[in-house]
Protein backbone atom coordinates (compact mmCIF):
# COMPACT_ATOMS: atom_id res chain seq x y z
CA UNK A 1 0.00 0.00 0.00
CA UNK A 2 2.65 2.56 1.37
CA UNK A 3 4.95 1.62 -2.31
CA UNK A 4 1.29 2.49 -4.29
CA UNK A 5 0.75 5.61 -2.38
CA UNK A 6 4.68 6.44 -2.84
CA UNK A 7 4.37 5.75 -6.54
CA UNK A 8 0.99 8.13 -7.23
CA UNK A 9 2.94 11.05 -5.15
CA UNK A 10 5.47 10.40 -7.10
CA UNK A 11 3.71 10.53 -10.41
CA UNK A 12 1.82 13.34 -9.16
CA UNK A 13 5.04 15.39 -8.46
CA UNK A 14 6.74 14.65 -11.97
CA UNK A 15 3.68 15.83 -13.68
CA UNK A 16 4.09 18.84 -11.36
CA UNK A 17 7.41 19.30 -12.71
CA UNK A 18 6.78 18.53 -16.15
CA UNK A 19 3.84 21.14 -15.98
CA UNK A 20 6.07 23.52 -14.60
CA UNK A 21 8.47 23.04 -17.19
CA UNK A 22 6.34 23.36 -20.16
CA UNK A 23 5.01 26.87 -18.82
CA UNK A 24 8.81 27.83 -18.47
CA UNK A 25 9.50 26.75 -22.08
CA UNK A 26 6.63 29.24 -23.37
CA UNK A 27 7.54 32.18 -22.21
CA UNK A 28 5.73 34.92 -21.12
CA UNK A 29 1.91 34.95 -21.75
CA UNK A 30 0.12 38.23 -21.68
CA UNK A 31 -3.59 39.15 -21.18
CA UNK A 32 -5.07 41.48 -23.54
CA UNK A 33 -8.77 43.06 -24.05
CA UNK A 34 -8.93 44.38 -27.38
CA UNK A 35 -11.58 45.20 -29.90
CA UNK A 36 -13.93 42.03 -32.03
CA UNK A 37 -12.34 44.31 -34.98
CA UNK A 38 -9.16 43.24 -34.88
CA UNK A 39 -9.40 40.03 -33.96
CA UNK A 40 -12.60 39.47 -36.46
CA UNK A 41 -10.47 40.92 -39.44
CA UNK A 42 -8.20 38.45 -38.70
CA UNK A 43 -5.14 40.55 -38.30
CA UNK A 44 -4.24 39.19 -34.85
CA UNK A 45 -4.03 35.64 -36.28
CA UNK A 46 -1.14 37.27 -38.57
CA UNK A 47 0.82 39.43 -35.88
CA UNK A 48 0.48 37.02 -33.04
CA UNK A 49 2.80 33.79 -34.30
CA UNK A 50 5.33 36.09 -35.53
CA UNK A 51 5.41 38.26 -32.03
CA UNK A 52 5.93 34.97 -30.65
CA UNK A 53 8.54 33.55 -32.91
CA UNK A 54 10.22 36.78 -31.99
CA UNK A 55 10.26 37.73 -28.72
CA UNK A 56 8.44 34.14 -26.97
CA UNK A 57 5.61 36.20 -26.12
CA UNK A 58 2.22 34.76 -26.09
CA UNK A 59 -1.07 36.51 -26.06
CA UNK A 60 -4.21 35.35 -24.23
CA UNK A 61 -6.88 37.59 -26.29
CA UNK A 62 -10.04 38.92 -25.22
CA UNK A 63 -11.81 40.43 -27.69
CA UNK A 64 -14.65 42.94 -26.88
CA UNK A 65 -15.98 46.19 -27.58
CA UNK A 66 -14.05 48.92 -26.87
CA UNK A 67 -15.83 50.52 -23.27
CA UNK A 68 -15.95 46.78 -21.97
CA UNK A 69 -11.55 46.34 -23.10
CA UNK A 70 -10.98 49.75 -21.15
CA UNK A 71 -13.23 48.64 -18.79
CA UNK A 72 -10.60 45.82 -18.22
CA UNK A 73 -7.83 47.62 -17.93
CA UNK A 74 -9.13 50.04 -15.51
CA UNK A 75 -9.58 46.98 -13.23
CA UNK A 76 -6.68 45.73 -13.95
CA UNK A 77 -8.19 42.19 -15.74
CA UNK A 78 -5.32 42.20 -18.57
CA UNK A 79 -1.64 43.41 -18.62
CA UNK A 80 -2.11 45.75 -21.94
CA UNK A 81 -5.31 46.51 -24.36
CA UNK A 82 -5.54 47.26 -27.91
CA UNK A 83 -8.54 49.83 -29.01
CA UNK A 84 -9.83 52.36 -31.06
CA UNK A 85 -11.18 55.26 -29.15
CA UNK A 86 -8.44 57.94 -29.20
CA UNK A 87 -10.51 60.28 -26.60
CA UNK A 88 -10.79 57.63 -24.31
CA UNK A 89 -7.37 55.91 -24.59
CA UNK A 90 -5.71 59.28 -24.13
CA UNK A 91 -8.34 59.89 -20.68
CA UNK A 92 -7.11 56.12 -19.55
CA UNK A 93 -3.54 57.50 -19.93
CA UNK A 94 -4.15 60.82 -18.16
CA UNK A 95 -6.17 58.98 -15.32
CA UNK A 96 -3.19 56.63 -14.91
CA UNK A 97 -4.92 53.56 -15.59
CA UNK A 98 -2.51 52.95 -18.86
CA UNK A 99 1.63 54.33 -18.92
CA UNK A 100 1.20 54.97 -22.25
CA UNK A 101 -0.85 55.49 -25.64
CA UNK A 102 1.07 54.22 -28.37
CA UNK A 103 -0.31 55.01 -32.30
CA UNK A 104 -0.34 51.98 -34.21
CA UNK A 105 -2.39 51.84 -37.06
CA UNK A 106 -5.37 52.97 -38.58
CA UNK A 107 -8.59 52.05 -40.96
CA UNK A 108 -11.45 53.59 -41.48
CA UNK A 109 -15.92 53.44 -40.97
CA UNK A 110 -17.78 53.45 -43.76
CA UNK A 111 -21.66 53.80 -44.29
CA UNK A 112 -23.60 50.83 -45.60
CA UNK A 113 -26.35 50.29 -46.60
CA UNK A 114 -28.95 48.32 -48.98
CA UNK A 115 -28.21 48.96 -52.38
CA UNK A 116 -32.02 49.98 -52.84
CA UNK A 117 -30.62 52.82 -50.81
CA UNK A 118 -33.90 54.52 -50.01
CA UNK A 119 -32.15 57.70 -48.40
CA UNK A 120 -30.12 58.23 -51.37
CA UNK A 121 -26.59 58.88 -49.79
CA UNK A 122 -24.77 56.56 -52.25
CA UNK A 123 -21.29 58.28 -52.94
CA UNK A 124 -21.65 61.26 -50.19
CA UNK A 125 -18.17 61.85 -49.06
CA UNK A 126 -19.64 64.08 -45.97
CA UNK A 127 -20.84 61.51 -43.78
CA UNK A 128 -22.73 63.97 -41.17
CA UNK A 129 -24.72 64.86 -43.87
CA UNK A 130 -25.38 61.22 -45.28
CA UNK A 131 -26.79 60.45 -41.53
CA UNK A 132 -29.17 63.14 -41.53
CA UNK A 133 -30.53 62.30 -44.31
CA UNK A 134 -30.85 58.91 -43.17
CA UNK A 135 -32.74 60.30 -40.57
CA UNK A 136 -35.12 62.76 -42.46
CA UNK A 137 -35.56 59.91 -44.62
CA UNK A 138 -36.55 57.94 -42.00
CA UNK A 139 -35.07 54.51 -43.21
CA UNK A 140 -33.75 51.93 -40.40
CA UNK A 141 -30.74 52.28 -38.74
CA UNK A 142 -28.81 49.98 -36.56
CA UNK A 143 -26.52 51.38 -33.85
CA UNK A 144 -24.01 49.28 -31.83
CA UNK A 145 -25.16 50.70 -28.80
CA UNK A 146 -22.68 48.87 -26.97
CA UNK A 147 -20.20 51.79 -25.92
CA UNK A 148 -17.85 50.62 -28.30
CA UNK A 149 -15.55 52.17 -30.82
CA UNK A 150 -17.60 52.20 -33.42
CA UNK A 151 -20.54 53.34 -31.11
CA UNK A 152 -18.65 56.13 -29.68
CA UNK A 153 -17.90 56.91 -34.10
CA UNK A 154 -21.24 56.98 -34.51
CA UNK A 155 -22.74 59.08 -31.74
CA UNK A 156 -19.79 61.49 -32.89
CA UNK A 157 -21.07 61.57 -36.05
CA UNK A 158 -24.99 62.35 -35.17
CA UNK A 159 -23.75 65.13 -33.34
CA UNK A 160 -22.21 67.09 -35.77
CA UNK A 161 -25.47 65.38 -38.40
CA UNK A 162 -27.72 68.57 -36.88
CA UNK A 163 -30.50 65.64 -36.40
CA UNK A 164 -32.09 66.42 -33.00
CA UNK A 165 -30.58 64.07 -30.41
CA UNK A 166 -32.06 62.17 -27.25
CA UNK A 167 -29.76 62.34 -24.54
CA UNK A 168 -30.12 59.21 -22.20
CA UNK A 169 -28.38 59.56 -18.61
CA UNK A 170 -27.87 57.23 -15.73
CA UNK A 171 -27.07 57.75 -12.54
CA UNK A 172 -24.46 55.86 -10.98
CA UNK A 173 -22.35 55.02 -7.99
CA UNK A 174 -18.94 54.74 -8.47
CA UNK A 175 -16.05 54.56 -5.30
CA UNK A 176 -18.75 55.71 -3.12
CA UNK A 177 -19.99 59.13 -5.47
CA UNK A 178 -22.81 59.94 -7.64
CA UNK A 179 -21.73 60.40 -11.28
CA UNK A 180 -23.62 60.32 -14.41
CA UNK A 181 -22.81 58.06 -17.83
CA UNK A 182 -24.78 59.22 -20.60
CA UNK A 183 -25.33 58.36 -24.98
CA UNK A 184 -26.99 60.21 -27.35
CA UNK A 185 -29.42 59.02 -30.05
CA UNK A 186 -31.95 60.53 -32.44
CA UNK A 187 -35.15 61.84 -30.93
CA UNK A 188 -38.05 59.99 -30.74
CA UNK A 189 -36.71 58.20 -33.75
CA UNK A 190 -38.95 54.55 -34.50
CA UNK A 191 -36.34 53.74 -37.09
CA UNK A 192 -33.33 53.84 -34.73
CA UNK A 193 -32.05 50.09 -33.65
CA UNK A 194 -29.70 50.29 -31.14
CA UNK A 195 -28.66 46.60 -30.38
CA UNK A 196 -25.88 46.34 -28.34
CA UNK A 197 -23.98 44.18 -29.93
CA UNK A 198 -20.82 43.24 -32.09
CA UNK A 199 -20.24 44.39 -35.38
CA UNK A 200 -20.66 41.74 -37.10
CA UNK A 201 -23.90 40.71 -35.47
CA UNK A 202 -24.44 44.06 -36.09
CA UNK A 203 -23.69 43.73 -39.62
CA UNK A 204 -26.13 40.90 -40.02
CA UNK A 205 -29.04 42.51 -38.42
CA UNK A 206 -28.86 45.29 -41.29
CA UNK A 207 -28.61 42.52 -43.80
CA UNK A 208 -31.44 40.93 -42.34
CA UNK A 209 -33.36 44.19 -42.09
CA UNK A 210 -31.73 45.89 -45.24
CA UNK A 211 -30.97 49.09 -42.90
CA UNK A 212 -28.11 50.90 -43.07
CA UNK A 213 -25.16 51.22 -40.30
CA UNK A 214 -21.57 52.57 -39.57
CA UNK A 215 -19.14 49.31 -39.70
CA UNK A 216 -15.05 49.33 -39.40
CA UNK A 217 -13.82 48.47 -43.53
CA UNK A 218 -11.90 45.40 -42.05
CA UNK A 219 -15.35 43.24 -40.67
CA UNK A 220 -17.49 44.56 -43.47
CA UNK A 221 -14.41 42.94 -46.31
CA UNK A 222 -14.61 39.93 -44.28
CA UNK A 223 -18.77 39.82 -43.99
CA UNK A 224 -18.89 41.05 -47.36
CA UNK A 225 -16.45 38.85 -49.47
CA UNK A 226 -15.19 36.11 -47.06
CA UNK A 227 -18.77 34.62 -46.58
CA UNK A 228 -20.38 31.59 -48.60
CA UNK A 229 -23.54 33.86 -48.04
CA UNK A 230 -22.51 37.61 -48.25
CA UNK A 231 -24.20 40.21 -46.64
CA UNK A 232 -26.08 42.07 -48.63
CA UNK A 233 -25.33 46.00 -47.96
CA UNK A 234 -22.93 47.99 -49.90
CA UNK A 235 -20.46 50.80 -48.98
CA UNK A 236 -22.21 53.63 -49.21
CA UNK A 237 -20.42 57.08 -47.73
CA UNK A 238 -16.35 56.37 -47.35
CA UNK A 239 -13.78 58.86 -47.14
CA UNK A 240 -14.49 61.40 -44.49
CA UNK A 241 -11.80 62.37 -42.56
CA UNK A 242 -14.55 61.91 -39.28
CA UNK A 243 -14.54 58.46 -40.81
CA UNK A 244 -10.53 58.14 -39.89
CA UNK A 245 -10.17 55.22 -37.05
CA UNK A 246 -6.99 54.96 -35.31
CA UNK A 247 -5.95 52.18 -33.00
CA UNK A 248 -3.70 52.00 -30.26
CA UNK A 249 -2.05 49.96 -27.89
CA UNK A 250 -1.64 50.30 -24.12
CA UNK A 251 0.27 48.62 -21.50
CA UNK A 252 -1.52 49.10 -17.95
CA UNK A 253 -0.14 50.93 -15.43
CA UNK A 254 2.10 48.82 -12.73
CA UNK A 255 1.66 51.69 -10.48
CA UNK A 256 -2.30 51.44 -10.62
CA UNK A 257 -1.80 47.62 -10.91
CA UNK A 258 0.80 46.37 -9.25
CA UNK A 259 0.17 42.73 -10.72
CA UNK A 260 0.82 43.32 -14.14
CA UNK A 261 3.25 42.56 -16.43
CA UNK A 262 4.20 45.81 -17.37
CA UNK A 263 7.75 45.05 -18.86
CA UNK A 264 6.66 42.57 -20.93
CA UNK A 265 3.28 44.48 -22.07
CA UNK A 266 5.85 47.13 -22.97
CA UNK A 267 8.18 44.85 -24.91
CA UNK A 268 4.87 43.60 -27.24
CA UNK A 269 3.21 47.44 -27.62
CA UNK A 270 7.53 48.02 -28.88
CA UNK A 271 7.11 45.00 -31.58
CA UNK A 272 4.19 46.33 -32.57
CA UNK A 273 5.12 50.14 -33.70
CA UNK A 274 8.74 48.36 -34.20
CA UNK A 275 9.54 48.18 -38.44
CA UNK A 276 8.92 44.84 -38.26
CA UNK A 277 5.23 45.02 -36.65
CA UNK A 278 4.97 48.02 -38.68
CA UNK A 279 5.49 46.08 -41.76
CA UNK A 280 3.22 42.97 -41.13
CA UNK A 281 0.58 45.48 -40.78
CA UNK A 282 0.95 47.44 -43.37
CA UNK A 283 1.40 44.25 -45.34
CA UNK A 284 -1.66 42.59 -44.12
CA UNK A 285 -4.20 41.79 -46.63
CA UNK A 286 -7.78 40.77 -46.61
CA UNK A 287 -8.74 38.94 -49.25
CA UNK A 288 -6.95 41.46 -51.86
CA UNK A 289 -7.86 44.31 -49.78
CA UNK A 290 -5.35 46.61 -47.08
CA UNK A 291 -7.08 47.09 -44.32
CA UNK A 292 -4.39 48.76 -41.95
CA UNK A 293 -2.53 51.62 -42.08
CA UNK A 294 0.61 51.54 -39.91
CA UNK A 295 0.99 54.81 -38.17
CA UNK A 296 4.64 54.38 -36.06
CA UNK A 297 6.32 53.95 -39.18
CA UNK B 1 -15.00 44.47 -3.41
CA UNK B 2 -16.32 48.40 -3.40
CA UNK B 3 -16.85 47.92 -7.17
CA UNK B 4 -19.78 45.19 -5.68
CA UNK B 5 -20.81 47.13 -2.93
CA UNK B 6 -21.35 50.63 -5.48
CA UNK B 7 -22.90 48.34 -7.89
CA UNK B 8 -25.72 46.59 -5.61
CA UNK B 9 -26.51 50.69 -4.23
CA UNK B 10 -26.99 52.24 -7.19
CA UNK B 11 -28.95 49.24 -8.63
CA UNK B 12 -31.25 49.66 -5.17
CA UNK B 13 -31.35 53.21 -6.40
CA UNK B 14 -31.97 52.80 -10.15
CA UNK B 15 -34.64 50.23 -9.01
CA UNK B 16 -36.11 52.84 -6.98
CA UNK B 17 -36.55 55.79 -9.09
CA UNK B 18 -38.58 53.83 -11.55
CA UNK B 19 -35.76 54.73 -14.11
CA UNK B 20 -37.71 54.73 -17.30
CA UNK B 21 -35.11 52.82 -19.46
CA UNK B 22 -35.29 50.15 -16.79
CA UNK B 23 -39.07 50.03 -16.48
CA UNK B 24 -38.89 49.46 -20.43
CA UNK B 25 -36.58 46.60 -20.59
CA UNK B 26 -38.83 45.28 -17.55
CA UNK B 27 -42.12 45.20 -19.58
CA UNK B 28 -40.54 44.05 -22.56
CA UNK B 29 -39.39 40.92 -20.61
CA UNK B 30 -42.29 40.69 -19.04
CA UNK B 31 -44.72 41.09 -21.81
CA UNK B 32 -43.09 38.22 -24.03
CA UNK B 33 -42.69 35.67 -21.40
CA UNK B 34 -46.08 36.23 -20.44
CA UNK B 35 -47.37 36.34 -23.96
CA UNK B 36 -45.13 32.82 -24.59
CA UNK B 37 -46.22 31.26 -21.47
CA UNK B 38 -50.02 32.11 -22.12
CA UNK B 39 -50.05 30.54 -25.59
CA UNK B 40 -47.94 27.39 -24.24
CA UNK B 41 -50.40 27.12 -21.86
CA UNK B 42 -53.26 26.70 -23.68
CA UNK B 43 -51.68 24.12 -26.17
CA UNK B 44 -49.74 22.70 -24.06
CA UNK B 45 -52.38 21.32 -21.01
CA UNK B 46 -54.75 20.00 -23.16
CA UNK B 47 -51.90 18.07 -24.69
CA UNK B 48 -51.17 17.38 -21.33
CA UNK B 49 -53.90 15.86 -20.07
CA UNK B 50 -54.68 13.87 -23.51
CA UNK B 51 -51.69 11.96 -23.20
CA UNK B 52 -52.19 11.14 -19.36
CA UNK B 53 -55.74 9.72 -19.72
CA UNK B 54 -55.67 8.06 -22.93
CA UNK B 55 -53.75 5.33 -23.67
CA UNK B 56 -52.23 4.47 -26.91
CA UNK B 57 -49.44 2.21 -28.74
CA UNK B 58 -45.71 4.56 -27.90
CA UNK B 59 -46.91 6.05 -24.85
CA UNK B 60 -44.27 5.60 -22.65
CA UNK B 61 -42.06 6.59 -25.70
CA UNK B 62 -43.86 9.85 -26.56
CA UNK B 63 -43.26 10.85 -22.99
CA UNK B 64 -39.44 9.67 -23.13
CA UNK B 65 -39.09 12.19 -25.91
CA UNK B 66 -41.00 15.26 -23.78
CA UNK B 67 -38.81 14.42 -21.15
CA UNK B 68 -35.57 14.42 -23.43
CA UNK B 69 -37.39 17.82 -25.33
CA UNK B 70 -36.57 19.37 -20.93
CA UNK B 71 -33.33 19.61 -21.73
CA UNK B 72 -33.35 21.29 -25.26
CA UNK B 73 -30.65 23.96 -25.15
CA UNK B 74 -32.06 27.17 -26.23
CA UNK B 75 -29.47 28.24 -28.45
CA UNK B 76 -30.72 25.42 -30.23
CA UNK B 77 -33.89 26.36 -30.45
CA UNK B 78 -33.53 30.13 -31.43
CA UNK B 79 -30.79 28.63 -33.85
CA UNK B 80 -33.49 26.83 -35.80
CA UNK B 81 -35.98 28.87 -36.01
CA UNK B 82 -33.73 31.51 -36.68
CA UNK B 83 -33.05 29.49 -39.86
CA UNK B 84 -36.96 29.58 -40.53
CA UNK B 85 -37.44 32.97 -40.32
CA UNK B 86 -34.24 34.81 -41.86
CA UNK B 87 -34.69 36.80 -44.83
CA UNK B 88 -33.61 33.89 -47.05
CA UNK B 89 -35.64 31.45 -44.86
CA UNK B 90 -38.92 29.72 -45.51
CA UNK B 91 -40.66 32.36 -43.51
CA UNK B 92 -38.12 34.92 -44.41
CA UNK B 93 -41.17 37.42 -46.51
CA UNK B 94 -43.14 37.45 -43.16
CA UNK B 95 -39.87 39.70 -41.94
CA UNK B 96 -40.66 38.37 -37.77
CA UNK B 97 -37.27 38.08 -36.75
CA UNK B 98 -35.55 40.61 -34.71
CA UNK B 99 -39.32 41.06 -33.37
CA UNK B 100 -41.04 40.28 -29.91
CA UNK B 101 -42.87 38.21 -32.09
CA UNK B 102 -39.70 35.89 -33.04
CA UNK B 103 -38.77 35.85 -29.15
CA UNK B 104 -42.53 34.49 -28.39
CA UNK B 105 -42.25 31.68 -31.19
CA UNK B 106 -38.96 30.32 -29.95
CA UNK B 107 -40.18 30.37 -26.06
CA UNK B 108 -43.72 28.66 -27.05
CA UNK B 109 -41.33 25.92 -28.31
CA UNK B 110 -38.89 25.57 -25.17
CA UNK B 111 -41.41 25.82 -22.32
CA UNK B 112 -44.43 23.39 -24.29
CA UNK B 113 -42.51 19.99 -23.24
CA UNK B 114 -42.07 21.78 -20.41
CA UNK B 115 -46.16 22.62 -19.38
CA UNK B 116 -46.55 19.33 -21.09
CA UNK B 117 -44.62 16.56 -18.95
CA UNK B 118 -45.25 18.98 -15.37
CA UNK B 119 -49.10 18.36 -16.35
CA UNK B 120 -48.65 14.32 -16.73
CA UNK B 121 -46.74 14.28 -13.90
CA UNK B 122 -49.34 16.10 -11.78
CA UNK B 123 -51.91 13.88 -12.99
CA UNK B 124 -50.52 10.56 -12.88
CA UNK B 125 -49.55 11.98 -9.24
CA UNK B 126 -53.70 12.03 -8.13
CA UNK B 127 -54.45 9.23 -5.90
CA UNK B 128 -55.82 6.09 -8.20
CA UNK B 129 -58.91 6.36 -5.47
CA UNK B 130 -60.08 9.39 -6.62
CA UNK B 131 -60.15 7.88 -10.78
CA UNK B 132 -62.16 5.11 -8.98
CA UNK B 133 -64.10 6.62 -6.68
CA UNK B 134 -65.86 8.77 -9.17
CA UNK B 135 -66.48 6.06 -12.01
CA UNK B 136 -67.85 3.83 -8.90
CA UNK B 137 -69.88 6.81 -8.25
CA UNK B 138 -71.39 7.00 -12.02
CA UNK B 139 -69.12 9.52 -13.41
CA UNK B 140 -68.40 9.36 -17.54
CA UNK B 141 -65.14 9.62 -18.74
CA UNK B 142 -65.52 13.29 -19.38
CA UNK B 143 -66.37 13.71 -15.35
CA UNK B 144 -63.86 11.73 -14.41
CA UNK B 145 -61.47 13.44 -16.31
CA UNK B 146 -62.63 16.78 -14.67
CA UNK B 147 -62.37 15.23 -11.06
CA UNK B 148 -58.67 14.54 -11.75
CA UNK B 149 -58.08 17.75 -13.29
CA UNK B 150 -59.72 19.78 -10.01
CA UNK B 151 -57.31 17.73 -7.75
CA UNK B 152 -54.25 18.27 -10.53
CA UNK B 153 -55.08 22.32 -10.52
CA UNK B 154 -51.99 22.93 -8.34
CA UNK B 155 -49.86 20.67 -10.32
CA UNK B 156 -50.19 22.41 -13.35
CA UNK B 157 -50.60 25.77 -12.08
CA UNK B 158 -46.87 24.98 -10.96
CA UNK B 159 -46.11 23.88 -14.77
CA UNK B 160 -47.24 27.06 -15.77
CA UNK B 161 -45.03 29.23 -13.14
CA UNK B 162 -42.49 26.48 -13.61
CA UNK B 163 -42.68 27.63 -17.79
CA UNK B 164 -42.82 31.14 -17.32
CA UNK B 165 -39.88 31.40 -14.97
CA UNK B 166 -38.09 29.47 -17.74
CA UNK B 167 -39.02 32.21 -19.92
CA UNK B 168 -38.45 35.04 -18.08
CA UNK B 169 -34.66 33.65 -17.40
CA UNK B 170 -33.58 32.51 -20.69
CA UNK B 171 -31.03 34.61 -22.88
CA UNK B 172 -30.90 32.56 -26.05
CA UNK B 173 -33.36 32.41 -27.32
CA UNK B 174 -34.18 36.09 -26.63
CA UNK B 175 -30.55 36.95 -27.78
CA UNK B 176 -30.65 35.15 -31.03
CA UNK B 177 -34.41 36.12 -32.39
CA UNK B 178 -35.22 39.23 -30.77
CA UNK B 179 -31.88 40.91 -31.14
CA UNK B 180 -31.73 42.96 -28.20
CA UNK B 181 -33.12 46.13 -29.95
CA UNK B 182 -33.30 48.97 -27.65
CA UNK B 183 -36.80 49.90 -26.73
CA UNK B 184 -37.97 46.85 -29.01
CA UNK B 185 -36.65 43.55 -28.28
CA UNK B 186 -34.66 44.55 -25.22
CA UNK B 187 -35.45 41.99 -22.45
CA UNK B 188 -34.05 41.64 -19.02
CA UNK B 189 -31.58 38.80 -19.59
CA UNK B 190 -30.06 40.63 -23.02
CA UNK B 191 -29.85 43.60 -21.36
CA UNK B 192 -27.52 41.99 -18.81
CA UNK B 193 -25.54 40.81 -21.06
CA UNK B 194 -25.12 43.32 -22.87
CA UNK B 195 -24.09 45.44 -20.00
CA UNK B 196 -21.92 42.68 -18.84
CA UNK B 197 -20.31 43.38 -21.75
CA UNK B 198 -20.01 46.72 -22.59
CA UNK B 199 -18.12 46.44 -18.92
CA UNK B 200 -21.27 48.52 -16.78
CA UNK B 201 -22.89 46.38 -14.29
CA UNK B 202 -24.97 48.89 -12.16
CA UNK B 203 -27.60 48.44 -14.64
CA UNK B 204 -26.70 44.75 -15.12
CA UNK B 205 -27.03 44.85 -11.36
CA UNK B 206 -29.99 46.21 -11.13
CA UNK B 207 -31.82 43.95 -14.18
CA UNK B 208 -30.64 40.93 -12.04
CA UNK B 209 -31.91 41.64 -8.76
CA UNK B 210 -35.60 42.86 -10.44
CA UNK B 211 -35.06 39.66 -12.25
CA UNK B 212 -35.23 37.70 -8.98
CA UNK B 213 -37.55 39.65 -7.12
CA UNK B 214 -40.34 38.79 -9.74
CA UNK B 215 -39.24 34.88 -9.57
CA UNK B 216 -39.70 35.51 -5.72
CA UNK B 217 -43.01 37.11 -5.86
CA UNK B 218 -43.88 34.39 -8.20
CA UNK B 219 -43.58 31.88 -5.97
CA UNK B 220 -44.76 33.06 -3.04
CA UNK B 221 -47.84 33.78 -4.71
CA UNK B 222 -47.86 30.09 -5.37
CA UNK B 223 -47.38 29.05 -2.31
CA UNK B 224 -49.95 30.95 -0.57
CA UNK B 225 -52.53 30.18 -3.18
CA UNK B 226 -51.47 26.19 -2.25
CA UNK B 227 -51.37 27.03 1.37
CA UNK B 228 -55.12 28.55 0.71
CA UNK B 229 -56.13 25.52 -0.93
CA UNK B 230 -54.41 22.59 1.77
CA UNK B 231 -57.39 24.62 4.22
Amino acid sequence: MIRVKNLTIGLFLSMFVIGLMCTQTLGETLKMSTTTSTQASGLLDVLLPELEKDTGIRIKVIAKGTGAAIRDGIDGNVDVIFVHAKAREEKFVADGFGTKRYAVMHNDFVILGPASDPAGIKGMKDAATALARIAASGSMFISRGDDSGTHTKEQALWKSSGVKLKQTTQSIVKKGKKTQISFFQPEGASWYRSIGQGMGKTLTFADEKQAYTLADRGTYIKYKFGREVPVDLEVLSEGDELLSNPYGVIPINPKTHPHVKFAVARQFAEWLVSKRGQDLIGGYRLLGKQLFYPDAL
Amino acid sequence: MGFLTDSLVSAVLLAISLDRELMEIVMVSLRVSASSTLIASILGIPLGIVVAFETFPGKRFVITILNTLLALPTVAIGLFVYALIARRGIFGPLDLLYSQKAIIIGQVILIIPVIITFTIAAINHIDDRYHKTAMTLGANRRQTALVIFREARYGIVAAVIAAFGRVVSEVGISMMLGGNARGFTRTITTAMALEYDKGEFVLAVALGIILISISFGLNLLFHLMQGRGKK
